[in-house]
């Protein structure tokens, strides 16, 4: 290898990196903004649902039932009327569901057997099964509290204690911050190179560059090089918001974050060039690598649903999927810790994926130029 | 105007588009069939239902009472395994190495509580890594303390007086929100990726200075650039309105006839929006990147991942000016909802004003690019 070529190409790519506007976008603005709106706009942690209130009994105990209701924290009464209205209000989303207090609630409560209907929006199943859970929590707690008040205990025989390791207050951005860095260093490897050598491809700029002096192994790592450091500062502009503002907990070693995001990176970039090099056309590379990078990364990588609840064929193709052994080790080293056990199995493995991305491009290369 | 809108030129260029878009038959595969793939893909992959789960047990009692909870643990169709755990250290080992997302402790006094009548205490460590699974786990296993409780203390009045009715969705199915929602994503998506490359990739192979000296009007180009996305997003949207409710069961409730002016409306304002950026980049690398950036945004403010009234409020004011939202609610409506047309226009007009406004900036944009 001839250092001072070596150094003039990748010295070509970084030129050719900074002065695309897009490359910038996408390699600092994407996370700032990713990270953002990660913070800020998708909290999966429910909070105060708008509903309805439907009170058809004046007795003392309705009144109390639905003073409950208007004080409580998870519920914002938004409405009030006849079940006609606030169905309506339902259907058009105004509302997310409604609460019923009957007409006989007060005769009914002074035997304990007083009950209260709950209308959901099942077109939004998991805040309608936020609605059940709260409104028959608030209703039990109404019950107990009316019950001490009459000198009876009123405990259910078996409560659950739930404690959540980690993260008690169960924010959700603990987890979205480790899967936007995953998307992000998904988005430079595969997308940003595949497209970059696709084009050199489209526009004949690669033939020039296989006809000089270079070594295919030259090649590669010149192309690739800049966008492996290019993915790293991506990688590091998210950790360092997602601690710094959005107080994401960082309870591992900064060398286990870069060692993990290294042996993520090599696979991502190993799938674009492969991409690229087998297609040799922009459109075609762009398409594939969002089809096999970006949204299997987004969806099947175990970042926001489940890998164990699905079909067995999907959970089945989620195994060649990078993102998988990325996502368990970036949650780790961001709100558990160190665990290098885990970190060397999921590791090696994304290693033995990078070295098959690069060994199918290499192999493609050549038969192309041959 | 509407001599020329039936001018021979104008078809001239709309059917040199059409050979444009689908003459390489990589690319003609890959305008139909990944539009396919995602729906199945994706919706049978994003649940939010926990159905699988292996936990852990930490019996210090072994009385009659934890017996039983573990006997209705193992019965529940969400739990897939029980590992027994002995000490401690070996709960804190199984949950670091995510063997298992939670733990159910027994205190030694569990069965001998329950069996004096005093409330017992079962504690549930869980796996925070995993918060959003977490959470949903420990619902279902206080249903499951809940029912061990009333069987085992049958005095206790076991239901707690909330009747519940679920609406438009009764078994509150994840299928039947994903699918109406992936229809919009998908949709935005593959016509967002066509319509960005269209200027972009005559300017950057050099063909666009040859369209600028035809003797076409810029609006004849860009309505031609617009017509052959915009047929195949219909295609394909026919193609899923005879999909989701044959092969996914998801109920389609609206009317057809609905279903196309929401698909045309929702179609107008993405394609606006890929001619604007189409228009501003100057290489096909830049319109895809620009797609790349604006599209997570526009998917993660549209109501989809999480309710727009959760956000802070001037998030709440991008959300509501993002055309997805309002495709949304739309094609929610017309799945699960039997939305009429007059709920529907709330959501319709704000479709057709983004496109308007898009439309118009990127046909100036294109003027400002020709001088």
């Amino acid at each position: 290898m001839n250092r001072r070529r070596l150094f003039a190409m990748f010295w070509k790519e970084c030129l050719q990196i900074a002065r695309d506007p897009s490359t910038f976008m996408i390699a600092f603005l994407l996370p700032i903004l990713l990270i953002f709106l990660f913070g800020y706009a998708v909290s999966l942690d429910t909070g105060r649902v708008r509903i309805g209130l439907s009170l058809q009994d004046d007795s003392e105990a309705a009144t109390s039932l639905a003073a409950a209701f208007r004080n409580s924290p998870y519920f914002d009464v938004h409405q009030t009327g006849s079940t006609a209205e606030l169905g309506r209000a339902v259907t058009r989303g105004q509302i997310r569901g409604f609460v019923v207090i009957p007409q006989d609630f007060g005769e009914q409560a002074i035997t304990g057997g007083e009950s209260i209907q709950v209308v959901t929006d099942g077109a939004q199943p998991n805040t309608a099964s936020f609605l059940a859970g709260y409104t028959s929590g608030l209703k039990a707690e109404w019950a107990a509290s009316r019950a001490a008040d009459r000198g009876l205990a009123f405990a259910p025989p078996i409560s659950l204690l739930p404690r959540y390791w980690f993260n008690p207050e169960l924010a959700s951005r603990f987890f979205l911050v480790p899967g936007a860095i995953a998307i992000v260093m998904t988005m430079i490897g595969s997308l940003l190179t595949g497209l970059v050598v696709a084009r050199e491809w489209e526009r004949g700029t690669m033939e020039a560059l296989l006809a000089t002096p270079l070594g295919m192994a030259e090649f590669i790592t010149v192309k690739v090089v800049p966008y492996f450091f290019l993915g790293l500062a991506s990688m590091a502009i998210c950790a360092i918001l997602g601690v710094t503002l959005f107080g994401v907990p960082f309870r591992g070693s900064i060398l286990a974050l870069l060692v993990i995001s290294s042996c993520f990176l090599v696979p991502a970039l190993g799938q674009g060039l492969f991409i690229s090099s087998a297609t040799k056309n922009q459109f075609v590379a762009s398409q594939i690598a969002l089809l096999s990078g970006f949204l299997p990364a987004m969806m099947l990588s175990g970042f926001l649903f489940e890998i164990a609840s699905m079909p067995k064929w999907i959970q089945a193709l989620t195994y060649v999927v990078p993102a998988r052994y990325l996502i368990p080790q970036l949650q780790t080293v961001f709100v558990a810790g160190d665990n290098w056990s885990m970190f060397l199995t999921n590791c090696l493995i994304l290693l033995g994926f990078g070295a098959l991305f690069f060994w199918l491009s290499l192999r493609v290369t050549r038969r192309r130029i041959a | 105007m509407i001599d020329s809108l039936l001018s021979p030129r104008l078809l001239a260029i709309i059917v040199k588009e059409f050979w444009a878009a689908l003459r390489d038959p990589r690319s003609r595969l890959l305008l139909f069939l990944p539009p396919l793939m995602q729906l199945v893909l994706f919706s049978t992959a994003a649940t939010l239902e926990i159905k699988k789960v292996t936990l852990g047990v930490l019996d210090m009692d072994g009385g009659a009472a934890s017996r039983e909870f573990t006997n209705q643990l193992a019965g529940s169709p969400n739990v897939k395994r029980l590992v027994w755990l002995t000490s401690n250290e070996h709960l804190a080992n199984a949950i670091d190495n995510q063997s298992v997302l939670g733990v159910l402790v027994f205190d030694a006094s569990f069965s001998r509580d329950v069996a004096a009548g005093r409330s017992a205490t079962v504690q549930f460590v869980l796996d925070g890594r995993r918060s959003n699974a977490a959470q949903i786990v420990s619902s279902y296993i206080s249903q499951i303390a809940a029912n061990t409780g009333a069987a085992l203390r049958p005095a206790v009045r076991s239901d707690n007086g909330v009747r519940i009715t679920n609406w438009f969705n009764p078994n509150l199915d994840y299928q039947w929100f994903i699918m109406p929602a992936l229809v919009v994503q998908i949709s935005a998506l593959s016509a967002l990726s066509v319509t960005s490359q269209s200027v972009a990739r005559e300017r950057e192979l050099g063909t666009f200075d040859q369209l600028m000296v035809s003797p076409l009007q810029n609006w004849e180009i860009v309505l031609g650039k617009l017509v052959p996305p915009f047929v195949i997003g219909l295609f394909n949207g026919t193609v899923f309105l005879a999909i989701v409710p044959l092969v996914f069961g998801v109920p389609y409730t609206g009317s057809i006839g609905l279903f196309f002016l929401a698909t045309a409306a929702g179609l107008f304002s993405i394609l606006g929006i890929g001619m604007l950026l189409s228009t501003i980049a100057r290489t096909q690398q830049q319109a895809f990147l620009g797609m790349f950036s604006i599209v997570p945004p526009m998917i993660l403010l549209s109501g989809f991942a999480s309710p727009i009234d959760n956000m802070p409020g001037w998030l709440q004011v991008i959300a509501m000016a993002n055309p997805l939202t309002h495709f949304n609610v739309i094609m929610e409506g017309l799945f699960l909802k039997a939305m009429p047309f007059s709920d529907m226009m709330a959501s319709i007009w704000p479709l057709l004003l983004s496109g308007v406004v898009t439309l118009a900036l990127a046909i100036q944009q294109f003027r400002a690019r020709m001088e």
